[in-house]
């Protein structure tokens, strides 16, 4: 087991949200895992095929971030995609629809579980190779800024966040659109989602510097280290990044310090991670912290939770029987989509 | 005789080379501890230590173009591309380094490299994990291409990709890793420049390489027992191409099918077409046919994804139909 790294503290107590604000990020959590957790059983039992990735442990990155962002922002993904396609607001039964293969999925059952579109909620994808996200929420921050000041209009301040892994930072495209990203003052969030491991590479075997958040310095951008299994550090975090994005500032780098419950996909054997390792983490577990601390501050009560649960339950469930009875595509439609319709 | 699965005999190929030449080495991505993504290298670093089966970050053009510079300066580098498709960010430095820079150079250097790993269509794994990358890079001048296809010549090509001293691109595919087959005890080679006779027969060609083989295969038993005597010849050489091979089918059948994996346009048939027209025009008694992926990003979809590419049975119908054709 490898050093852990002192986690960033954060005060809690400092952050005071609203009852409200405290409900609408628990019961994105919920639904980050319980969705995820119906993903791993209907693998195993046939429904969807190929590298599916869970998100299992890492929720509280999704949620404190999308959710601190208005539905007219950006959000790029990865390979490990669903929950922050359900963050940014695409319906559970058309994220589970598409892990069916099936045309009421969100890629129309074309992009399968790495490849999860939705331009209605301006996501932007879903990229099954590491690191070509990142272009591509520099282009859609560009736009943003290329619609206020080229074209002039002033409410153009959408705000681009991109998600990526601590192996991605190893790669070229990260350091390049840093560069761009300052270069330009981009409105753009980099949401590194350390979770120590890329497949079965230690992130101290893959890097020289293993504090990403410093990396962001070297460019002129602020980097912030972030304890990615607590929902309200990730949220105040995010807020001063969206912040300074939409205020014309530029972008924000946040590593948040996180770990995945399950493999790396539900193909991984997950030999490499020590039980140890596993356990440290686990008792960690962003949700079950969250929820006492919404009881501890009497943010909300048990039975109100409770029916959260429920109620998140019930959709999952929903998504699953809708995803069973929705249509395959069509053969005929075999060739569709690959160039623009009138 | 040992029966061995065709990734353990991609091990046993690396493992017997890095034994035999110390120059040889391995990179890619969790090559190293993790064993490789298809148990390629399982436990070769503890043999001969973590440099020479070297876990790279992801970083693909970067290592790959690292790669060239230890290949020119004397080792053999092994590059893993944990699924092929990954090669893509990589192609400047194969294209313009492994593949061109003997030529610029004027025969300064020379790149003893493979480029290996797992490509094609496998199951439901998404347009970018299904690519077919030979088909892309055949264009690149100084680059060879190989697809095996079964353990036996699996091991045997390897060994002779990581003695040659030219780049090669190695494919292999992602549904075949797990066929068996009993492999000699005693060490061989298969050349990479020979297409391999898999059936013989008089009626038509059937070209074919990696996993399409054992479609072709499939469908010769039904045309075997519809009275048909197909010779089935596996590239194996993507580039060069084995025009010895094929010219010597031809002039026996004198009608050719290819089934290929790789998509229609610009694909592989589509080369060995224009150049079969080519060289043997006369020869032939029909226009030679191609089968081939459809020319969309692979869809995700399981039955849309079987619609892509090229079934058993479309081959029986072709054979068919080109030999009802009257001369
Ligand atoms: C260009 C490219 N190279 C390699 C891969 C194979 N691959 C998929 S995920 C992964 C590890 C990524 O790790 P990290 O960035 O830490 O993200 P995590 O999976 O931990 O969320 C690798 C090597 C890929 N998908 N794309
Ligand atoms: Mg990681």
């Amino acid at each position: 087991m490898v050093q852990e790294r002192t986690l960033p503290m954060f005060q809690a107590a400092s952050a005071q949200i609203s009852a409200e604000e405290g409900l609408r990020l628990f019961e994105d959590m919920v639904l980050g895992r319980y969705f995820e957790d119906r993903c791993a059983e209907m693998y195993y039992r046939g429904k969807m095929f190929g590298f599916v990735h869970l998100y299992n442990g890492q929720e509280a990155v999704s949620s404190g971030v999308i959710k601190s962002l208005r539905p007219d922002d950006y959000v790029c993904s990865t390979y490990r995609d669903h929950v922050h396609a359900l963050s940014a607001g695409v319906p559970a039964r058309n994220v589970m629809a598409e892990l069916f293969g099936k045309e009421t999925g969100c890629s129309r059952g074309r992009g399968g579980s790495m490849h999860l579109f939705s331009s209605e909620h301006n996501f932007l994808g879903g990229f099954a190779f590491i690191g070509e996200g990142i272009p591509v929420a520099l282009g859609a921050a560009f736009q943003s800024k290329y619609r206020r000041d080229a074209l002039g209009q002033n409410d153009a301040d959408q705000v681009a966040a991109c998600f990526f892994g601590d192996g991605t930072t190893n790669n070229g495209q990260f350091f390049e659109c840093l560069n761009m990203a300052a270069l330009w003052k981009l409105p753009i969030i980099f949401v590194v989602e350390n979770n120590k491991w890329a497949i079965g590479m230690a992130h101290e075997r893959s890097t020289s510097q293993p504090e990403i958040y410093r990396k962001a310095g070297v460019f002129g951008i602020p980097g912030v280290e972030v304890d990615g299994m607590d929902v309200l550090a990730v949220h105040a975090a995010a807020q001063t990044a969206i912040a300074r994005a939409r205020a014309g500032e530029g972008p924000t780098l946040i590593e948040c310090l996180t770990y995945r419950f399950r493999g790396h996909s539900l193909a991984d054997p997950d030999e490499m991670r020590s039980k140890e390792e596993k356990q440290a983490w686990q008792a960690r577990d962003p949700l079950s912290k969250f929820e006492a601390y919404l009881l501890e501050q009497k943010l909300a009560g048990e039975p109100e939770l409770k029916a959260i649960k429920q109620k998140i339950q019930d959709t999952v469930d929903e998504a699953v029987k809708f995803a069973e009875e929705s249509p395959d595509p069509s053969p005929d439609e075999l060739h569709r989509y690959v160039f623009a319709e009138e | 005789m040992a029966e061995t699965f065709l990734f353990n005999a991609l091990r046993e190929a690396i493992d017997e080379e890095m034994g035999r030449d110390e120059t040889v080495f391995v990179l890619g991505e969790d090559v190293g501890h993790y064993g490789g993504s298809y148990k390629v290298t399982k436990d070769l670093y503890q043999k001969y230590g973590e440099l020479r089966v070297l876990d790279t970050p992801i970083a693909e053009n970067s290592f790959t173009g690292m790669a060239i510079g230890a290949a020119m300066t004397g080792l053999r580098p092994i590059i893993e591309g944990m699924n092929m498709g990954f090669l893509l960010l990589a192609f400047n430095q194969i294209a313009n380094n492994a593949g061109m820079l003997r030529y610029t150079s004027g025969g300064n250097y020379k790149i003893p490299m493979v480029i290996r790993g797992p490509g094609g269509v496998g199951r439901q794994l998404g347009a970018e994990h299904s690519q077919r990358l030979e088909a892309y890079f055949q264009a690149v001048p100084g680059l060879k291409i190989v697809a095996c296809s079964t353990p036996y010549n699996a091991k045997g090509l390897l060994k002779s990709a990581i003695r040659d001293d030219n780049p090669v691109l190695f494919f292999e595919h992602v549904l075949l890793y797990n066929l068996k087959e009993d492999l000699p005890n005693h060490e061989y080679l298969v050349p990479i420049d020979r297409a391999e006779i898999v059936r013989s027969g008089k009626d038509v060609t059937l070209l074919t390489y990696s996993r399409m083989r054992h479609h072709v295969m499939q469908a010769v038993k039904t045309l075997e027992k519809d009275g048909f005597d197909p010779e089935v010849i596996d590239l194996i050489s993507l580039k060069p191409i084995d025009f010895e091979t094929i010219g010597a089918s031809i002039q026996k059948t004198h009608r050719v099918i290819v089934v290929e994996e790789c998509m229609r346009t610009a694909g592989i048939a589509a080369e060995i077409i224009a150049s079969i027209n080519d060289r043997c025009f006369d020869e032939l008694d029909a226009p030679v046919l191609r089968l081939s992926s459809q020319d969309i990003p692979t869809p995700y979809n399981g039955k849309l994804e079987s619609f892509t590419i090229v079934q058993p049975k479309q081959i029986v119908e072709a054979v068919k139909k080109m030999m009802a054709l009257q001369v």
